[in-house]
């Protein structure tokens, strides 16, 4: 285990305790009050969501063009990584919903763009489970199929006409809202790489267990 | 004559089916009173709080649990791999 593995997990575990205690004195909005502070995770989430599809996207360029077997372990890891941040968004995103807007889902730009996004990345870790040998191949364009459509869904709210608040919201943040907002996305963002860094490590055991039963068998 | 009666009553029929959808929508009636949030029912009071935590909470369940699970795999993995490595000549 790499040695900035430990304090990782240390300042991740620091973070996310104190991260609840720094959103409950960050002023509440005015007109949504409380439930205004579900943003504090959801946001976050869907930041790393976005970056986590890069990172498969961009390690799938790289096995597919390069062959290399170490990228294609980056990918699967970053692509179940797209899929828990993108579920937490589309559970947190419809309980904000449901006090802001009055319904839990709108089948609007925003959230339909991203329900398709998650259930490509979804799609791509059934194809990689079951999908039999060669089914990397595949799995890796619909990681830059999924990684194409993240502008998109970034910029829906500004394009269409949505219900969702746009893009601008984050950086016009008041003073003691912004302060919190970093604060979460710097702790979900240690949160990101300790989990990378724990399934990518996974996937390496797992390409050794492989390569073991291959020598057993010779 | 009973296809010419049918044919009739059809042309009849359509443009009440069509107009209604040609109008234009109507302005909202203007708000005659204010009713105070404490008179909705019970149904319509949504409390915030209730909506907060299980944003939340369902955040930190979803993480402990695939930590979990990735534990879980790496302990069976780690396992399997010594046992292999018993097994395997050294070359």
């Amino acid at each position: 285990m790499s040695r900035a593995f430990v304090p990782l997990v240390l300042i991740a575990m620091v973070l996310f305790a104190s991260a609840p205690l720094i959103v409950a004195n960050a002023p509440p909005e005015q007109t949504m009050g409380l439930v205004q502070k579900i943003f504090y995770y959801h946001v976050p989430s869907a930041m790393l969501m976005f970056v986590s599809a890069f990172v498969c996207g961009i390690a799938s360029a790289v096995f597919l063009f390069r062959r290399s077997a170490a990228a294609d372990r980056v990918a699967l890891a970053a692509g179940e990584l797209v899929v828990l941040f993108g579920l937490i968004v589309l559970v947190t995103g419809p309980l904000w919903a449901r006090k802001a807007w009055g319904v839990w889902w709108e089948w609007d730009a925003r959230l339909t763009s991203s329900l398709l996004l998650w259930m490509i990345y979804l799609a791509y870790l059934l194809v990689r489970r079951f999908g039999g040998p060669g089914s990397e191949k595949l799995a890796g364009a619909m990681a830059l199929f999924g990684m194409a459509n993240v502008p998109f869904v970034y910029v829906s709210v500004n394009w269409w006409r949505t219900l969702h608040p746009k893009t601008s919201v984050v950086m016009s943040l008041a003073p003691g809202m912004r302060a919190t907002f970093w604060f979460c996305v710097a702790a979900f963002a240690v949160l990101y790489v300790l989990l990378l860094t724990l399934r990518k490590r996974l996937e390496d055991r797992q390409a050794m267990v492989d390569e073991l039963y291959l020598a057993l068998e010779e | 004559m009973k296809r010419l009666v049918l044919f009739v009553a059809l042309l009849a029929l359509l443009p009440g089916a069509v107009l209604p959808a040609q109008q234009p929508a109507q302005p909202p009636s203007a708000q005659e009173d204010f009713v105070p949030v404490s008179a909705l029912p019970q149904a319509e009071q949504l409390p915030a709080a209730p909506l907060l935590i299980a944003a939340y909470a369902f955040v930190w369940v979803a993480i402990m649990v695939y930590v979990w699970l990735l534990w879980k795999r790496m302990t069976k993995l780690e396992r399997e791999l010594a046992d292999l490595q018993r097994r395997v000549p050294k070359r």
